[in-house]
């Protein structure tokens, strides 16, 4: 497996990251993520997958003032990188997710997917929801299947399809289930399915494993990662929890509090599989978490100040 | 099993009481007839098929009436529901509309179609249209957003979100308007067969009144009661049972 000593991550430190686009770790195919590849320079870097390019967001707010809530966020996202964005809540970090799946409209800036501008909702990206959103008057089966329907795959193909991605996430068995008859894990691994079974490049998750006890979170980021190797998918993933980050992402990108803009990139070159217990993960979890504490208390004493004015 | 024990006793002493009545001659049988007088009269209505007639010309308006209402009725309210102009214009025309009891679209049906099936669905469709919209528009709005996000996030769009997506997810909220719909829709049609006497249950309920037998006026009444159960008791209930079911909702 790894030939790289235990204390594999070597400190590059925080990459001073705003306004700029910087890749500074590509791990190629995620299977090799394990071994050791070295740091490539911008100008060899292939087209990123996910760039955006300056994104800002502002919307107004019931008491009519303008309210900035995302400010020149610039970022790229290498083919099958496992990227991490963590920030205090409302830094705007599930927004961010919503802008890249076209789900809503950003205020300037570009999203760019393989050089391309996204205009729309497409399922080249696929967005996992906080709230999951499986459709309750659908089977299990119905469900994964869903996405593959509205492609007009053939129904052998989205047959086979639809066992293949069941068998991924261990829930062949409940095929003919429906969704409120599962436990929150299984759920969330229902939606992970449907949303590999119309075999998106780019994976975008927001805090999927929030609502989950340590147990079952712990099991399925083991499967994530697998599946995540197995598939070679780009994956963004939204969480507060920033050992969950660490755990899981090749880079992890910390936000400010409102306006939310990229404070620090930190890139992840433990070896995998890694675990959530390991002393390797917490303490590059605790450097993390020393910035990003800057900003909770920031958020902490908006949330306060708001209190006041009441 | 004790429900249906006490139902029995209960209608068991209904009828006793009717049948008492009747017996005591208080009245005459023409004005109010035993229980076993409009038995005979619904045997005899069966016997000559005239009842058969009345339920299936009554039945085959209230669907098309009913399903009129329903295809429009989802149009509006789901056009209301997803445009601000419209909702604040048409949405509060039609509440107000709602107060208009049906009857009152009789007079503009005869002029404009004549005594006409056309006339009798036009009153039914607007009997049942309002209510049909309005539980639309607001099961629409109730409905969580996360469902029509994560099916344009699958790559549904346009008819095909609608019909696989906003449908079935608004569907909890839109079943009890469907029901009044049909609760209404089957009040106007009734009111509008008794007044354009061409065919149905209404007019056979007319028909009682005319030939002054009192029996056929309640075997019909009962009838109406019993087709209108039948059809929110089974199909509507069955309806909402299957979706509680499906959604797992505790049954209410």
């Amino acid at each position: 497996m790894s030939t790289r000593p235990q204390n594999a991550y070597s400190p590059v430190g925080p990459v001073a990251a705003r306004g700029g686009v910087r890749a500074n770790v590509y791990h190629g195919k995620p299977a090799s993520s394990v071994t050791m590849i070295p740091v490539r320079p911008v100008s060899e870097v292939v087209v990123p997958k996910v760039s955006l390019d300056g994104i800002s967001l502002s919307y107004k707010t019931t008491s009519g003032e303008r309210l900035l809530a995302l400010d020149n966020i610039s970022l790229s996202v290498q083919p099958g990188e496992f990227l991490c964005v963590v920030g205090p809540s409302g830094c705007g970090k599930s927004t961010l997710l919503h802008l890249i799946a076209g789900l809503h409209p950003q205020t300037s800036g570009k999203v760019l997917v393989d050089g391309r501008a996204v205009d729309g909702p497409g399922t080249d990206r696929l967005m996992i929801f906080q709230e999951l959103g499986l459709f309750p008057w659908l089977t299990v089966g119905q469900n994964v299947e869903f996405g593959m329907k509205m492609k007009n795959i053939s129904k052998a193909e989205r047959e086979e399809k639809t066992q293949h991605y069941l068998r991924l996430v261990h829930l062949s068995k409940f095929r003919d289930s429906y969704t409120h008859q599962l436990s929150g894990g299984m759920r969330q691994r229902v939606a992970l399915a449907r949303a590999l079974a119309t075999e998106p490049d780019v994976l975008l998750m927001d805090e999927p494993f929030a609502a989950l006890d340590a147990q079952t979170r712990d099991l399925l980021h083991d499967e994530l990662e697998r599946i995540w190797g197995e598939t070679g998918r780009t994956i963004i993933f939204v969480t507060h929890n920033v050992r969950e980050a660490v755990r899981l992402g090749d880079r992890v990108v910390l936000m400010t509090f409102r306006p939310g803009r990229v404070k620090q990139e930190f890139p992840i070159v433990l070896p995998r599989p890694r675990h959530i217990e390991e002393t390797d993960v917490a303490r590059t979890a605790k450097e993390i978490l020393s910035c990003l504490r800057e900003e909770i208390n920031k958020s902490l004493e908006a949330e306060y100040a708001d209190e006041k004015n009441r | 099993m004790k429900k249906i024990a006490k139902q029995i006793v209960f209608y068991s002493a209904l009828l006793g009481i009717w049948a008492l009545l009747a017996k005591l001659h208080i009245w005459p049988p023409y004005l109010f007839p035993p229980p076993w007088g409009v038995a005979l009269a619904l045997r005899d209505g069966f016997g000559d098929h005239s009842f058969w007639i009345g339920i299936a010309v009554t039945m085959k308006r209230m669907l098309i009436g009913y399903s009129l209402s329903v295809v429009l009725g989802m149009m509006i309210g789901l056009g209301v529901a997803s445009n601000k102009f419209l909702e604040e214009t048409l949405g509060g025309l039609l509440v107000s509309l709602q107060s208009l009891p049906s009857i009152c679209w009789i007079p503009l049906a005869v002029l404009w179609f004549g005594l006409t099936e056309k006339a009798i669905l036009f009153v039914v469709l607007m009997g049942s249209l309002l209510s049909v919209t309005i539980a639309m528009e607001d099961g629409r709005k109730q409905m969580p957003k996360i469902y029509g996000m994560a099916g344009r996030n699958l790559g549904a769009r346009g008819f095909r979100l609608f019909w696989s997506v906003l449908l079935p997810a608004s569907l909890p909220f839109i079943l009890n308007g469907m029901k009044q719909g049909w609760a209404f829709a089957w009040r106007s049609l009734i009111q509008a067969e008794m007044i354009f006497l061409s065919l149905g249950l209404g007019q056979l309920l007319m028909m009682g009144r005319d030939l002054n037998d009192m029996s056929q006026v309640i075997a019909v009444m009962i009838l109406i009661i019993i087709l209108g159960y039948l059809v929110d008791g089974l199909v509507f209930r069955t309806l909402e049972h299957r979706l509680q079911e499906k959604w797992g909702l505790a049954p209410a």
